[in-house]
């Protein structure tokens, strides 16, 4: 990419992007406007990869609600994502960078 | 009728960038001029009425002998580029005069010019558009263009039927592309959506023909 391209970018994205890895348990607080009231809803889970470069960047929070398994993907730069708190980090650091093998995976075996 | 404003500029390639309630603005980054004005044609000598800017500045030595000539008689230095604009009224643009990104501004509409990325000889599936057959259970018809024409009656191929040709390389315009922001000391204007060509490639930039009724 062309360095005046990426300079631009740069205007645009966050300066304090928290700081958090794939296989933490993250608070991701989301903000939604319905009408004119704005509110906050947070999204708890585990982080399973990251995607993207500069301002493009995502990342994906898995999180199991009544048995069921719920991905959400958050782009890391948007004024949305007001802010993302680590809870906890995992167990054993992962070994790999995306973590789609939790999906086949249920109860303590889920576990990092 | 606003004044026109135009320049030429270079594609950087494409970003994005979130507006405030979160929404996603591609846009393309330009890097437009500084172009100069290096020759004003008037109905009375010309027979039409245009304003000549020159953009990326050329050593003397690499540019044709009847632009540098042009160059030296009108004391402007030497361009790679040169391109025409068409205005109402082009006697009220002088020679040597300097535009850069900062002429136009945000919210602004424009038409940018250029041309499109080459495909060579392509079929009809890139360059018209045409459904793919089935590639698998032994179909042997993946790409073709399918019938051309009816039997007996007309007995012919109709002229304009879509065909593989030579495809890109053609001059391109999209219009009412809105300014999204510019940077002007850095000569640079991002245009929301895309534009024709290659990263590098030459654009013509001009306030739009036809703007959008609000």
């Amino acid at each position: 990419m062309d360095h005046l391209v990426r300079d631009i970018e740069k205007q645009y994205m966050k300066e304090d992007v928290p700081s958090f890895s794939v296989g933490d348990i993250v608070r991701v607080d989301f903000l939604i406007r319905e009408g004119k009231n704005e509110r906050v809803q947070p999204f708890v889970g585990q982080v399973i990869q990251f995607k993207g470069h500069g301002i493009r960047k995502t990342f994906t929070v898995r999180r199991i609600v009544q048995g069921e398994g719920v991905e959400r993907t958050f782009p890391l730069h948007s004024p949305l994502v007001v802010n993302v708190a680590v809870q906890r980090g995992p167990n054993r650091t992962p070994r790999r960078a995306k973590l789609f093998f939790l999906r086949e995976r249920s109860g303590r075996r889920a576990q990092l | 009728m606003t004044e026109i404003k135009f320049l030429l500029a270079r594609k950087k390639g494409m970003t994005q960038f979130f507006r405030e309630d979160g929404t996603v603005v591609p846009v393309t980054v330009l890097e437009a001029g500084p172009c100069t004005v290096t020759a004003v044609r008037t109905p009375e000598r010309d027979g039409y009425s245009a304003v000549q800017i020159g953009f990326v500045p050329a050593k003397a030595k690499h540019v044709a002998k009847p632009q540098r000539v042009a160059f030296e008689k009108n004391g402007t230095q030497a361009f790679r580029v040169l391109r025409e604009f068409r205005v109402p009224d082009a006697s009220q643009y002088e020679v040597g005069t300097e535009f850069r990104a900062d002429l136009f501004e945000s919210g602004d509409v424009v038409d940018v010019t250029g041309r499109s990325k080459g495909r060579g000889f392509a079929g009809t599936i890139k360059a018209h558009g045409f459904s793919r057959g089935p590639e698998s259970h032994g179909s042997m018809n993946v790409r073709a263009p399918g019938a051309i024409g009816q039997c007996a009656d007309p007995a012919r191929v109709f002229k304009g039927q879509r065909m593989a040709r030579h495809f890109g390389n053609e001059r391109r315009t999209v219009k009412n592309l809105v300014v999204e922001g510019v940077d002007p000391e850095r000569g640079l204007l991002l245009v929301r959506g895309g534009v024709p060509g290659p990263p590098n490639g030459i654009l013509q930039i001009r306030s739009a023909k036809t703007a959008p009724v609000k």
